[in-house]
């Protein structure tokens, strides 16, 4: 099948810290990656350079075999990347409503209208509104974000953007700092927008044992290298992936050795 | 609460309106005038550091080429209403070019050169004030007579209210409007606001060019009501002026803007009455510091801010009362 994200030779240093160093993937269109790997591994990064956040200082970046290795963080949602943020990025001084209300507008494509009143766009609120009772947040549309708890602040994240409605979601840890209970519900939103089969979404996990399940396949990283890359089976017996989590192994080619 | 609001406006600018034909105060008159005219000013401000977060330190730039422009116009040419309309337009599309250039050159930058440049930019209008001479007289400026319709003072007071109205209505529209939506996320979050698809480089440049016209227009007005103009107008003064009514008043409301420019301006005008009995309240200035500095201390947000903040926090705790009830 035809990839609708592929890097090829991918990295990034700061200073002389190589952060991510030659990542190859390719995703196939409605494909669910999961990508897995300890503190520091680069994945955060990987996500920054995927969405704009940050340029690459080597290879290159395709979307639907277009190079977007160079374009903006706008160019790159309004082409269908949307992303989420592992430390939490909404505006904290506008009511929870608002936020995911500018969200749905940028994907209405409402951008420059000046004269008319924000409430004559009333389905853009009734959207909003919808995408907030989806992730449990219904009964906060007048909370202004800031005084949200930290897991409120999550669910905010991710309505704003399944909000965006684009094809590609990247989502960074989207459970971290949710309580035990509000997670399966968070686990629920994403299985139903991988039933719905329209996406293609990429996430971030800490916990292997969560994703497994809901993952097509699973990519590794270490110390800025893909350590491995297949279906969760694969992943789960591979003997290099498993001496990673377990500890002890920060070196890999001594492993291989 | 809304519509309370806007019962509470009709009723002020009502008042406003008829008040030249019941109480005859030329100084009143005159001060008043002056009031609608910083209140545009700063509202102009507003727009920037209150609804997209850019700070300014050269507004006076905008306020002083509308200054001059008038001014210029009615002694080169005649003081007549074609002129005049012509100096408006002037206005409108010199403000508007400039304000667009220095927008597209700086906000890609880091927040602090559009301010560093404004202010460059604002020096340099001055020197340019100073050293054309031909035109601009010099330091010392020059008086120029306006066309009748302007000349009789209350007719002057209503026409600068009902711009002042008007400018308030087009700007609350402006920020309640989708694209005014998008300047308040740029102003809480620039990054995110980028990543939710919306090119911010275009949001600050238009706002920036519409701040920069309101100004320009406040400028025009300014210089008319005193039917003369030197180079202060390009001074810090002016831009601190409105940078002072802002915060006062409380950034991003459009009402603290006018109540701001209403409470420098009388401020002002009883200090230079109370100089008379001493001379130490000449230095207003030192007065205006300390206001400043208890204003940001113990209001941050500025006089509108902390109504809306105490009114919200008595609703909500209204809201409580009413859950424990249900509760019990
Ligand atoms: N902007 C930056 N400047 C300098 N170093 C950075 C920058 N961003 C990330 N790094 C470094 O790159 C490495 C990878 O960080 P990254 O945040 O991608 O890890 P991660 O895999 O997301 O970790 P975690 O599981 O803790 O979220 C870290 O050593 C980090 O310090
Ligand atoms: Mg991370």
């Amino acid at each position: 099948m035809e990839p609708i994200i592929e890097t090829k030779g991918l990295s990034i240093s700061f200073g002389g810290h190589t952060a991510v160093d030659g990542v190859n993937i390719s995703v196939p269109k409605n494909h669910f990656k999961s990508i897995i790997g300890p503190n520091g591994a680069g994945k955060t990064t990987f996500f920054n350079l995927l969405s704009g956040q940050l340029l690459p200082t080597k290879g290159q970046i395709f979307f639907r075999n277009k190079e977007i290795t160079k374009m903006s963080p706008t160019e790159r949602t309004c082409l269908g990347l949307g992303r989420s943020f592992q430390i939490t990025n909404v505006f904290p001084n506008l009511t929870v409503l608002e936020n995911v209300r500018l969200a749905v507008q940028s994907q209405a494509g409402t951008r420059f209208q000046m004269l008319a009143h924000y409430k004559k766009y009333r389905i853009f609120e009734e959207k909003a509104a919808e995408w907030l009772e989806l992730v449990l947040l219904d009964n906060k549309k007048e909370i202004v974000a800031r005084n949200l708890a930290h897991g409120e602040k999550r669910k905010l994240e991710i309505a704003m953007l399944l909000a965006l409605n684009t094809e590609v979601l990247l989502l960074d840890e989207p459970t971290a700092g949710m309580s035990v209970e509000e997670v399966p519900a968070i686990l629920d939103v994403i299985r139903k927008i991988k039933r719905g089969n329209d996406r293609t979404i990429l996430l971030i996990e800490h916990k292997m044992d969560m994703i497994m399940d809901l993952s097509d396949s699973v990519m590794v990283l270490f110390n800025g290298k893909l350590l491995a890359d297949g279906t969760p089976n694969e992943i789960m017996k591979n003997e290099i992936v498993q001496s990673a989590y377990l500890g002890g192994l920060y070196d890999v080619n001594s492993v291989k050795a | 609460m809304n519509n309370r609001m806007n019962i509470l406006y009709v009723i002020t600018a009502v008042f406003l309106l008829v008040l030249p034909f019941v109480y005859e105060s030329r100084t009143l008159l005159i001060l008043l005038t002056q009031v609608f005219i910083f209140a545009i000013f700063a509202m102009s401000y507003d727009i920037l550091l209150g609804y997209t977060g850019i700070v300014s330190f050269g507004h006076a730039m905008f306020f002083g080429i509308g200054a001059y422009t008038i001014g210029v116009f009615m002694k080169q040419f005649e003081p007549t209403i074609p002129y005049f309309l012509l100096a408006v337009l002037v206005t409108i599309v010199l403000t508007a070019i400039v304000s667009f250039v220095l927008g597209l050159l700086t906000l890609r930058l880091k927040s602090h050169f559009y301010a560093m440049l404004t202010l460059a930019f604002s020096g340099l209008f001055l020197v340019l004030a100073e050293k054309w001479r031909t035109v601009t007289y010099g330091n010392d400026g020059f008086t120029f007579r306006i066309p009748d319709l302007f000349k009789d003072r209350t007719d002057f007071y209503l026409i600068c209210l009902v711009t002042m109205i008007v400018v308030f209505a087009i700007l609350r529209r402006f920020t309640s409007s989708p694209l005014g939506r998008v300047l308040q996320a740029i102003r809480e979050n620039e990054q995110r606001t980028e990543s939710l698809g919306y090119s911010i480089l275009h949001y600050k440049v238009i706002a920036s060019v519409i701040s920069g016209v309101m100004a320009g227009l406040a400028g025009l007005l300014y210089s008319m009501s005193l039917r003369f103009v030197n180079t202060s107008v390009f001074t810090m003064d002016i831009t601190l002026d409105a940078l002072l009514m802002t915060i006062i008043g409380g950034v991003g409301t459009l009402v603290g803007a006018i109540i701001g420019a209403g409470l420098i301006e009388f401020a002002h005008h009883w200090l230079t009455e109370l100089a008379k009995v001493h001379w130490i309240f000449e230095r207003w200035i030192i007065f205006f510091g300390i206001i400043y500095i208890l204003a940001v201390m113990f209001f941050p947000m500025g006089i509108v801010g902390t109504l809306k903040k105490i009114k919200l926090n008595r609703t909500k705790k209204e809201e409580k009362k009413a859950e424990e009830k249900i509760a019990s």
